[in-house]
């Protein structure tokens, strides 16, 4: 399988090198991007990896926002590529209006890094094609910003157009209706806390991740053979 | 005012040492240099209590590339193959301002690693507080995680380890140790400034006020009420400069830009253009006009022993020059030349066109003073030996497995491990929990295994067994995760080393150290000497924090402590002397006791244990070693991590006792029924006594005669730190 992955480089991202090793291992063929350019590569996927862009200074996300390749993620994902952030990319993908709502602090007020269970809440998306609805998936979050947040007017949107794709079965930060990640409404840009890269290797303890990330691959690849 | 006559003794030096400055220089000092020989001849960076005793460790091995001396140690763990690794203390920066003090802390050993030309890849956190009845303390305890935690995850560097202890010693002096695991991408980097006529670049945060004399005020002291007004001496981190930082010196490296390269951690700038210069034989004439100041108005001096985190300076061909700008301006940090290699032996510091010091490079860095501290066997170590070690058996054995197990020395240390991203690099194969950490180095398959052990009450009572005990225990940690031990890094915590008793613990705990390194053929690769920890002329425990690096071969399946299957049989290794209770938990929990001799160790069974754990990777499905809290807490823990009870056999003799002795040189291990004559045999060709002592299964942990339910097992062992945390405060 191929698949061209852009990873975007902000200063203080550090899961880029992660991503870059899971998207690899898929038989995927990464490259990094550096978030100063104006253009991107000849890429399918855009990945927003985790980490802390710009020091996560002012507000987690709030920065890095304005750096400019997002134009150019903008521009990719109005033309149908697909983009990915995961963790402190979800967060930029809210603050950028790519998404909706916004990750307020973890309710417990601690940072978390633990491995947790995750509800696939719809399998028709192009992240989640290799799940079944309902099935549960086991994936690591990494964060101290994940209580995400929206008014109740969008929930109740959100949910009638499938956009809620994975929520927690037992919710460790206090995010609103247990959600974990959601796509935007023409299904090409997914956010989500949890790291999928952490858990596509039965040695470090999970492969679900590998589901999220080969269903990407599954969709850019189905879209070149058409 | 400070008169001119005092100013010295306000720095921190002696009056003889002011007088060897001047014997030194051939006159008195101006300000400034005064000022750069407080920082580098003071305790924290000269060593000047302790060298003579560090000389007699044993630094040397076929695995061990570079020694004690630069920024970290380096073994080869598989050919081709180097790691860095060394350990730090930040003990009273994070007593007087836990969040940052912490944080520094990391910060200070990331830059230790990085200046090896390594990659920071795993960081460790052993940590020692008082007890948590007391408010400050849990004050402390939030914050120094918290510390480690925003800096450490910030910066991408898993913490994939540590210790937790708590012990009224601590509890004006707590202990923040840290340890950074490296591994070499390019090429091995250096601090020797060769070449005059080269370029000193000074790399990464501006300089400012923060950390003014932090190695001399603040590392080199005792505390007292006043400790306070010492806050403006510790450090503030700022970890995306310190990320910034890793990444531009790691693509300069690789670029093999550098000639050499060097952090500046305690005594500022002064540290590396005085080391880098002894090393090579030449000298430096910086220009400080040119480095980059956070805030306008700064004296010379300050300039020169600011602390200021996020530096390095770096030595570079000046047709080079460009390229590390541009570099650093692609990572948006800040570069300048500073400086330049001279042929003269001599740190030359120019401000505002005038030479404001002069100062010859090897007096600064190589030729401080040495101290033969006087040290004393202390009479009352013989009384403490004598008491009763609190063996007794307890009322009802059920009580004593709780309260063991609950206490927060026991208990499950996941309220804090998980406030640290242990998972960045995708390598922590075996990550917090463990006897040891597992590590597969990036893209590649080679693992690596690190823990860190320091029984402080062991060496209470008495510091030469105690250091051995530290020694072995660390060893066989890394040995039950399937590794051989190679290396050791130390953090050597201790009191005031200008009183006798406490430099006569520091003597037997280096004594012990070294034997025991000896035999176990595990070098000491470097480490550090932490004195001082003393409040109000309360000393804490002698406290050495042994940092075992071991190495597994390619392919081996990762073992960790768990039960992993029902009706295995559970092996007890070695043997357990039912008169080991001395200092133990159980002693210290119960009764609370802490007296008579720590547990006896024999170095060659240990050693021979040791060897038949490596040998057992093949077989053994889970491996654990019993030390604090015995057999019964190493049961407990290999019950609950894997989900299913055990059944031991009946027993003889009083129960507490062998359940909750601490022998050294032993190990529970599981295997396949079929496989249990086959260890039995391994154990007996090793010399290692061994007994099938139960089986795993089932939902009780089946003490002969004693079942507790797992479920209450799992929420006490899961639940105890977290309720200590947030119970009331009378």
């Amino acid at each position: 399988m191929s698949g061209r992955v852009g990873i975007v480089v902000f200063p203080g991202s550090n899961c880029e090198r992660d991503c870059e090793k899971a998207f690899r291992d898929l038989g995927a063929e990464p490259v990094m991007v550096w978030h100063g350019d104006r253009v991107l590569p000849d890429v399918d996927i855009v990945v927003l990896p985790g980490g802390f862009a710009h020091g996560d200074y002012l507000r987690t996300g709030a920065l890095a926002r304005f750096s400019p390749i997002m134009s150019a993620v903008r521009s990719h994902s109005g033309s149908g590529g697909l983009t990915i952030g995961i963790c402190n990319g979800f967060q930029i993908l809210c603050e950028a209006g790519m998404l909706p709502g916004a990750l307020r602090k973890n309710t417990g007020l601690k940072f978390m890094c633990r491995t947790t269970r995750l509800r696939v809440a719809n399998a028709e998306t192009a992240f989640t094609s290799r799940a079944d609805e309902g099935q549960v998936l086991r994936i690591p979050i990494n964060h101290f910003e994940g209580n995400w947040y929206c008014s109740e007017d969008t929930l109740v949107s959100l949910q009638a157009k499938g956009q809620i794709v994975l929520t927690y079965l037992e919710n460790p930060n206090g995010s609103f209706a247990d959600v974990a990640g959601i796509v935007n409404e023409d299904g090409t840009v997914f956010g989500l806390m949890p790291h999928p890269e952490r858990a596509c290797e039965e040695l470090l303890g999970s492969e679900d991740g590998a589901v999220i990330l080969g269903s990407m691959l599954d969709h850019v690849t189905k879209r070149v053979a058409v | 005012m400070t008169t001119a006559t005092s100013l010295h003794r306000d720095l921190g030096l002696t009056d003889d040492e002011f007088q060897q400055i001047c014997d030194h220089l051939g006159r008195e000092p101006s300000y400034t240099e005064l000022a750069m020989f407080s920082v580098m001849w003071s305790e924290h960076c000269s060593y000047k209590s302790s060298r003579g005793h560090l000389k007699t460790l044993p630094t040397e091995g076929p695995h061990i590339l570079v020694g004690p001396g630069e920024g970290a140690g380096i073994i080869e763990v598989a050919p081709g193959v180097a790691v860095a690794w060394k350990a730090e203390s930040h003990n009273h920066p994070s007593f007087v301002e836990p969040f940052n003090g912490a944080a520094t802390g990391v910060g200070g050993i990331v830059r230790d690693i990085l200046s090896m030309g390594a990659r920071p890849i795993a960081l460790m956190d052993p940590l020692r507080f008082g007890t948590l009845d007391d408010a400050r303390t849990r004050y402390l305890v939030d914050g120094v995680v918290h510390g480690i935690s925003s800096y450490g995850n910030s910066i991408g560097v898993p913490t994939v380890g540590g210790e937790a202890i708590f012990e009224e010693c601590y509890a004006e002096n707590p202990l923040v140790n840290v340890a950074c695991l490296g591994v070499i991408e390019d090429r091995l980097m250096h601090g020797r400034a060769e070449g005059p006529g080269n370029v000193a670049i000074l790399i990464g945060s501006s300089t400012g006020r923060d950390g003014i004399g932090g190695a001399s005020v603040l590392a080199s002291a005792e505390f007292d009420e006043t400790s306070a007004e010492k806050r403006p001496s510790v450090q503030v981190g700022d970890p995306f400069a310190e990320k910034l930082l890793i990444e531009a010196c790691l693509e300069l490296i690789a670029r093999g830009v550098f000639v050499a390269l060097q952090d500046l951690g305690a005594g500022g700038i002064s540290c590396p253009t005085s080391e880098m210069t002894s090393k090579a034989n030449t000298g430096m004439r910086v220009d400080i006009d040119r480095v980059h100041r956070r805030e306008p108005g700064m004296e010379p001096f300050e300039v020169m022993i600011s602390e200021s985190q996020e530096r390095m300076l770096a030595v570079v061909e000046p047709a080079r020059v460009d390229e590390v700008l541009d570099v650093c301006r692609k990572w948006e940090i800040e570069a300048n030349v500073v400086g330049e290699v001279t042929p003269s032996d001599r740190v030359e510091v120019v401000s505002d066109g005038e030479v404001v010091a002069d100062v010859p490079a090897d007096a600064l860095a190589e030729e401080g003073p040495v101290y033969e501290r006087h040290l004393e066997r202390p009479g009352w170590i013989d009384r403490l030996q004598m008491e009763d070690p609190g063996d007794a058996a307890p009322d009802r054995l059920e009580d004593a497995f709780f309260a063991v197990l609950s206490s927060p020395n026991i208990a499950s240390k996941r309220w804090i491990w998980e406030q640290y991203d242990h998972m960045i690099f995708l390598g922590t194969l075996q990550g917090p929990g463990g006897d040891a950490a597992v590590i597969r180095l990036p893209n590649s398959d080679v693992r690596v295994a690190i823990t860190t052990d320091g029984p402080g009450r062991y060496c209470y009572l008495d510091p030469y067994e105690g250091a051995r005990l530290a020694v072995a225990e660390s060893a066989r940690n890394v040995a039950c995760v399937g590794a051989r031990p190679l290396a050791v890094t130390n953090c050597l915590n201790f009191g005031n080393p200008e009183k006798p008793d406490v430099m006569w613990q520091f003597a037997e705990v280096i004594r012990g150290m070294g034997d025991a390194c000896r035999s176990l053929v595990t070098p000491v690769t470097g480490g550090n000497v932490s004195f001082y920890n003393e409040t109000k002329g309360r000393a804490i425990y002698p406290t050495p924090v042994i940092g075992m690096l071991g190495s597994i071969p390619e392919g081996v399946p990762a073992r960790g402590l768990a039960f992993v299957s029902d009706n295995e049989p559970i092996v007890l290794l070695g043997r357990t002397d039912d008169n080991d209770l001395g200092g133990s938990e159980f002693a210290k929990t119960v009764h609370g006791v802490v007296a008579g001799r720590p547990p006896r160790l024999d170095i060659e069974a240990e050693a021979r244990l040791i060897d038949l754990l490596v040998e057992l990777r093949d077989l053994a499905s889970s491996a654990h070693d019993p030390s604090a809290g015995g057999l019964a807490v190493a049961l407990a823990e290999a019950a609950v991590v894997g989900g299913r009870g055990f059944k031991l056999g009946p027993r003889n003799g009083e129960l507490h006792r062998w359940l909750f002795s601490e022998s050294p040189s032993r190990a529970l291990v599981t295997c396949r029924p079929d496989d249990v004559e086959e260890v039995l045999e391994r154990a007996d060709r090793n010399g290692v006594p061994a007994e099938v002592i139960g089986t795993t299964g089932g939902d009780v942990l089946g003490f002969a005669g004693c079942d507790i339910p797992l479920t209450s097992v799992t929420e006490v062992y899961e639940g105890a730190l977290v309720e200590t945390l947030s119970s009331s405060i009378d």
